[in-house]
C-alpha cells in the first residue's frame, strides 16, 4: 500500500505535535490493544480554538490524520470546528485506502471529545451542539480486543479502556 | 522517494536472484524451449534438464530423485500436503495436528480442510515460538492422518525440534510434513536425518526466481492430487514443467548448500551484532523468539509505546526495507498471529520490528541500520501519548524492562 503525499508530508513533518501545558481542554480516544491512541490539546478563548496540539501513537496514517486535524481547526471559532467530519480529514488528504478510514474517524473523535468536554464543563452544550457529537458513540471497529493491560497510576485516568 | 543507498532486510519476504541462476533460467528460455513430455529432440532435452534438475535438488536434502515434485510456489506445496494427505488417507482417520505459529499457508489450508470435516489441532508454543515435541505426543489420537510443524518461523526466525517431533511420528506411524520454506539454504536439511515424510520450499526465498516450489515426499506415501491434468510429475501435478524456473531452483539450492556453512555463521556474527546493538541502545526493547535456536537470519524485536507502521515508514524514508507484525501492516486488524501465539500482550505486539539479513548484508549495513533505529525509534516515542504517560509516571507497569541482557 502507497501513501499519497499528503499523508506523507504530514507523517514526516507533523504540523502541531506536543502538548498544550495550560490546554482548555483535552481528548483523547483510542485503546493501546488496538495500536492506536490518539490525543488532541486545544486552546479555547472566547470560544475560538486558538492552539491545537496532538500526540498520536499509531500507523503513517494515523499520525497524518491528527496532525492535518489540528491545522483545520486552528482559528476557527468552536461551532466550525464542531462541523470536521472523518471525511473532510480524509479528503484534506487526498484520500484515504479504506481501511485506513479508521483513522480518520478517529481524528474527529479526538477533536469532538476535546469539544465535548469544553461544553459541558463550561455549560455550553446545547440540543443544537449534542448532534455533532454522533461519533463518540459509534462503536469503534475495534472494539473486540478488549482492555489494556497498563495500570495507570490516577484512577480518574482508568477510563482508558 | 530518497535518493540514498537502499539497504535490504527483508530476506525473509524475498530475495534477489543470484546472477548464475538467472543466467540458467535465460539459457532455457532461449535455448531449451521444448515441452518434456514431447516424443522429439526439443522435447527430450527438456525432459533431461528436468531430470537433471531434480537429481540435483534430491541431492541436496539427501532425498531420492523420485521423492521431489515440482510446484509453482510454497504454499502450492503447503496446500498440496495438506489437502493431499487429508483427502488420500480420509478412511483412516480425519484429525490432523499443527501449531498457531505455522504461515497462513498452512493456517488457512487447515481452517478449510476444517469446514471439509477434517479436525485440526493447533498446538501451543512457548515464549520463544517453539513447538513442545512433547505436546506433539500429547495431541496424537488412533485417527490422527498428519502432523505439520514448521522447520523454521517466518517471523520471528524460531527453529522447530523437526528431528524430535519426527521420531515421535515415526513410533507413532503418523505421517510429519513440515513447511521449511524458510530454512531451506539457511540451515543443513537432510530428510533422513530429521524423519521428515514430506517438507515444502520455495526457490524465492534462497536468491532463486519467484514461481516455483519443491513438494518433497517420501516413497511409500499416498497423497491425492491438488492439480488434476496430465502426466507430469508421474500423474501427480498436471501442468506443463517449467523446467527455466526448475533449472533456477537447482542452481539456487546448488549453490546456497556450497556454502552454508559458511554463510550462516557470518549471518550468525551479523545478527548477534545487530541484537546486541538494538538491546544496548534502545530502551524498552525486547528480542522476540528464541536467543540462539534461530535463523542466521532473522532478527525481530518489540519496541514499547510506539507503533511498527510508523517505523517502517521511516526506516523506508532512510532507505532501509523492514518488516512488522504490527495491525496496520496486515490487512486484518489484529497483530501478528505468531507474536500473539508466542503471549505477546497486543500493546506491543503491534511495536514489532523485523529484520531479515541475506548474503548481500555487510557489517556496513548492519551498523547503519544500528545507528539509524535509536532516532527513529525516539522520534515515534515524542509523539506518543503512552510514552509521554510512562515519562510522567502515569503508566505503573512497561510491559518490557528498559534494558535485559543482550
Amino acid at each position: 500500500m502507497q501513501y499519497t503525499e499528503k499523508v506523507m508530508d504530514h507523517f514526516m513533518h507533523p504540523r502541531n505535535m506536543g502538548e498544550i501545558p495550560d490546554a482548555t481542554t483535552s481528548g483523547e480516544v483510542g485503546n493501546p490493544v488496538c495500536g492506536d491512541i490518539m490525543k488532541i490539546d486545544l486552546k479555547i478563548e472566547n470560544d475560538i480554538v486558538t492552539d491545537a496540539k496532538f500526540k498520536t501513537f499509531g500507523c503513517g496514517t494515523a499520525i497524518a490524520t491528527s496532525s492535518i486535524a489540528t491545522e483545520m481547526i486552528i482559528g476557527k471559532p468552536i461551532d466550525e470546528v464542531l462541523e470536521l467530519t472523518n471525511k473532510s480529514v480524509a479528503e484534506s488528504l487526498d484520500g484515504l485506502p479504506p481501511v485506513k478510514m479508521h483513522c480518520s474517524v478517529l481524528a474527529e473523535q479526538a477533536v469532538k471529545a476535546a469539544l465535548k468536554k469544553y461544553l459541558e464543563e463550561n455549560g455550553k452544550m446545547t440540543a443544537e451542539r449534542e448532534k455533532y457529537f454522533k461519533i463518540l458513540n459509534e462503536e469503534d471497529e475495534h472494539e473486540h480486543a478488549g482492555p489494556s493491560i497498563y495500570e495507570y497510576v490516577d484512577d480518574a485516568e482508568n477510563s482508558k479502556k | 522517494m530518497s535518493q540514498q543507498k537502499r539497504r535490504y532486510f527483508d530476506h525473509a519476504a524475498t530475495t534477489s536472484v543470484r546472477p548464475e541462476v538467472l543466467e540458467a533460467i535465460v539459457d532455457v528460455y532461449e535455448n531449451h524451449y521444448g515441452n518434456p513430455s514431447s516424443f522429439y529432440e526439443e522435447g527430450h532435452d527438456a525432459e533431461n534438464l528436468l531430470l537433471e534438475a531434480r537429481q540435483r535438488v534430491a541431492k541436496n536434502i539427501n532425498a531420492k530423485p523420485d521423492e521431489i515434485f515440482f510446484t509453482s510456489c510454497g504454499t502450492e506445496s503447503d496446500n498440496w500436503a495438506l489437502k493431499g494427505t487429508a483427502f488420500a488417507l480420509q478412511k483412516k482417520g480425519k484429525h490432523i495436528i499443527t501449531s498457531k505459529i505455522e504461515h497462513h499457508a498452512i493456517l488457512h489450508t487447515a481452517e478449510w480442510l476444517e469446514k471439509q470435516g477434517f479436525e485440526v489441532t493447533y498446538l501451543d508454543v512457548d515464549e520463544y515460538g517453539m513447538v513442545r515435541p512433547e505436546d506433539v505426543e500429547a495431541a496424537l489420537r488412533d485417527d490422527t492422518i498428519l502432523v505439520s510443524i514448521m522447520m523454521a518461523n517466518n517471523e520471528v526466525g524460531t527453529l522447530q525440534p523437526i528431528k524430535e517431533i519426527g521420531a515421535i511420528c515415526k513410533a507413532h506411524k503418523v505421517r510429519f510434513h513440515s513447511d521449511a520454506v524458510q530454512a531451506l539454504g539457511a540451515i543443513p536439511i537432510d530428510v533422513e536425518d530429521l524423519g521428515v515424510d514430506m517438507l515444502s520450499f520455495s526457490a524465492h526465498k534462497l536468491y532463486g526466481p519467484k514461481g516455483v516450489g519443491v513438494l518433497y515426499l517420501r516413497r511409500g506415501n499416498r497423497l491425492d492430487n491438488l492439480l488434476h491434468g496430465g502426466a507430469q510429475e508421474k500423474g501427480k501435478r498436471g501442468g506443463t514443467e517449467n523446467v527455466a524456473l526448475i533449472q533456477g531452483f537447482a542452481k539456487a539450492l546448488d549453490l546456497a548448500v556450497a556454502d552454508l556453512d559458511q554463510e550462516a555463521k557470518r549471518q550468525i556474527d551479523l545478527r548477534d551484532r545487530l541484537i546486541k546493538a538494538i538491546g544496548t541502545s534502545i530502551p524498552f526493547a525486547k528480542l522476540n523468539g528464541h536467543p540462539s535456536k534461530r535463523l542466521p537470519n532473522n532478527i525481530n524485536f518489540s519496541f514499547e509505546f510506539i507503533e511498527g507502521e510508523s517505523m517502517l515508514i521511516l526506516l523506508d524514508y532512510q532507505g532501509f526495507a523492514c518488516s512488522s507484525g504490527s495491525a496496520c501492516t496486515s490487512a486484518s486488524l489484529d497483530p501478528s498471529h505468531v507474536l500473539l501465539a508466542m503471549g505477546l500482550p497486543h500493546e506491543i505486539a503491534h511495536g514489532s520490528l523485523r529484520m531479515t539479513i541475506g548474503r548481500e548484508t555487510s557489517l556496513e549495513d548492519i551498523d547503519a541500520l544500528a545507528e539509524a533505529l535509536p532516532p527513529i525509534i525516539q522520534r515515534l516515542r515524542d509523539m506518543s501519548p503512552l510514552w509521554e504517560d510512562w515519562e510522567n509516571g502515569k503508566i505503573k507497569n512497561s510491559l518490557i524492562p528498559e534494558y535485559s541482557e543482550y
